[in-house]
């Protein structure tokens, strides 16, 4: 490996606040930044209705979603010399004082009782040009997510990669302790808004999965004290049983088309070894057989290979192997220890857990040039999960004695905490982008 | 004498419902009316009117007298030697009668990746499954389950707590 020496610079810890959250479990505190971020200024948006003022604050979200992203400084609202809501009042001499890059104005105009209409548009300040303009109609119940859409599409036109704003994160927190302890798989917006609770249980649940379409979620539950394989479908809440084998059901994980699931069975002796599963015909093919622990499958993006992590050389390191079957290859060579692979959706990367001089971080191995990035800097780091967009990971580090949640870069320059209050988090997976 | 008779009474209490566990009221305070609410709620305070005299148990006369964890060193699933006469002693249990069943529940450390420790658990829980298999068990009477690092005995992340979570614990489930 290079030497990648990260100069981390700590910036004082940022706490983010959400308007009209009543209370959040998790909330964004920046911890780690590297760079420059781009200073930009989101106007406060206008308000066209039959009350005193919109009933949602978009504009807050926007700009929460832009300062969390890491790219960008959103400046003050006090600090800005005009507040047009549209074109014709914009002055751009008013923003080019102000040094930033871009401005971004909008308006909600309530059209019907529960009906409106939000738009925005972002302009480049020197250019003076449209970046972008669009209007979306919106209810009082679909006000965040059309925010977090309207951030998606003007981080992607800044940035020139898609925004992930309106993606969810899955995750598994554990409450108490011995006979009281309770663990409970929840869905929330990626900051942490809009928490929902898809499983509750006394007994384990472990390594969620989402479907391609992000309808369903794989997990393991180890109710009645036997591992099992559920999908549950989130819409609904109904889940099927899809593998409760003698010993060891594990590690589901979604094939691109959503049809198949890897997964890692022991059977009775105990051996683990990687099959894959047919959701239509419940048939089950394996593709290891080695008396090593082979598991944590995942899916190449082509849906051609998996990649897995086996100890048939010792220690655990990461494999792969053709879905038609072969030898498996083995992927990482550098350390004692890499695993649980996951595949950044743009097939070019494989975050896992390293063991790095005594501690365990999340590495970023390039498939191309082999380098291995070392992004985290915790002592037991693990549960790597891609962004949709393949520009940032989430996965689980320690704080005491508790699990939280973190994101950083892939490059591995901006890095942020999502901070609880809620017990032991962990096993977070990034949701596919949302369906418009 | 009023010691050794409340010891007599949590074994015969330990044999009809499995007391283990609960806090035992201070045998120095005679107050009749301070029971636990647990197992013990239907026994009619200390006196032991109607239950007969209590009896001690040899060592092994019981599979729950019989030490129920097994501890694995790190990164590890071969079994210790000293675990032997115990193991042999469980054994002997499923042998002798061929309606017991055991759960072995096999543990990790919470070091590393999550889905791995399940295989570590694993193997600790084989490993006891061969020897047992070997010394007169049959493969119908034993079960086994991983919990990975997802139950752990200890909740600290020191070498301590990493130790008492790295084994097997046998749970006979009849």
């Amino acid at each position: 490996m290079k030497d990648f020496l990260v100069r981390w610079l700590m910036i004082p810890v940022l706490l983010l606040t959400f308007a009209g959250a009543a209370y959040a479990q998790l909330e964004v505190i920046i911890t780690d930044y590297v760079g420059k971020r781009a200073p930009v200024a989101i106007v406060p948006f206008g308000w066209e209705g039959d009350t005193p003022s919109a009933p949602f604050d978009i504009d807050n979200v926007i700009t929460e979603d832009l300062k969390r992203s890491g790219r960008f400084a959103p400046i003050a609202e006090g600090g800005m010399l005009q507040k047009p809501t549209e074109r014709v009042d914009l002055d751009f001499d008013d923003w080019r004082i102000l040094k930033v890059d871009a401005v971004i104005i909008g308006k909600v105009v309530q059209t019907g009782a529960n009906v409106y209409s939000v738009q925005f548009q972002a302009f480049d300040v020197n250019s003076q040009e449209q970046l972008i303009g669009y209007r979306m109609p919106a209810s009082r119940g679909t006000m965040r997510r059309v925010a977090h859409r309207a951030a998606d599409m003007i981080y992607e036109k800044l940035t020139g990669i898609p925004g992930v704003f309106g993606t969810k994160v899955a995750y598994v927190t554990a409450r108490g302790t011995g006979d009281d302890r309770l663990y409970t798989l929840v869905v929330s917006d990626t900051d942490g808004e809009n928490q929902f609770t898809i499983m509750e249980s006394t007994d384990p649940i472990m390594s969620p999965a989402w479907s391609p379409d992000s309808r369903e979620l794989a997990y393991v539950s180890f109710e009645g004290d036997a591992a099992t394989i559920y999908v549950q479908t989130l819409r609904s809440g109904n889940r099927i049983k899809v593998s409760s084998r003698a010993g060891i059901n594990g590690a589901p994980a979604f094939s691109p088309d959503g049809r198949k699931l890897v997964v890692t069975l022991g059977g009775l002796g105990g051996n683990l070894d990687i099959y894959v599963l047919d959701l239509a015909t419940r048939q089950f093919s394996r593709l290891t057989r080695h008396r090593a622990i082979d598991t944590e499958g995942t899916w190449a993006p082509d849906g051609r290979s998996i990649y897995f992590t086996s100890d048939r050389s010792g220690g655990p390191q990461v494999y792969r192997i053709e879905v038609g079957g072969g030898t498996a290859e083995r992927v990482t060579f550098e350390g004692s220890y890499n695993a649980r692979p996951r595949l950044s959706p743009d097939g070019k990367r494989v975050a896992l857990v390293h063991l790095d001089r005594g501690n365990y971080r999340i590495g970023v191995l390039d498939l191309d040039d082999k380098d291995l990035l070392i992004v985290s800097n915790g002592t037991q780091d693990e549960s790597p999960s891609f962004a949709p967009n393949s520009d940032s990971i989430i996965y689980a580090t320690r704080e005491g004695r508790n699990g939280v949640l973190e994101m950083v870069s892939a490059d591995g320059l901006y890095r942020q905490r999502l901070g609880s209050r809620a017990g032991d988090i962990r096993e977070p997976v990034w949701s596919p982008f949302p369906r418009y | 004498m009023k010691f050794s008779r409340l010891i007599a009474l949590c074994l015969v209490a330990l044999l009809a419902a499995g007391c283990g566990g609960n806090t035992m009221p201070d045998p120095g305070t005679d107050d009749g009316t301070m029971m636990d609410d647990g197992d013990m709620a239907d026994t009619d305070g200390f006196e032991d009117r109607g239950l007969g005299d209590g009896e001690f148990l040899d060592e092994f006369d019981d599979s729950d007298e019989l030490t129920m964890v097994i501890y694995f060193d790190f990164d590890q699933s071969t079994l210790r030697a000293d675990y032997a006469d115990l193991l042999q002693q469980h054994a002997s249990n499923l042998a002798n009668d061929s309606r017991s069943q055991i759960r072995l529940e096999g543990h990790a450390d919470e070091r590393g990746s999550r889905e791995y420790n399940i295989g570590l658990g694993e193997q600790r829980s084989q490993a006891v499954r061969s020897l047992l298999l070997i010394q007169g068990a049959s493969a119908g009477q034993i079960s086994t389950v991983s919990f990975g690092e997802e139950r752990a005995a200890a909740f600290g992340s020191d070498e301590e707590s990493y130790e008492l979570n790295r084994r097997v614990e046998i749970k006979y489930v009849n």
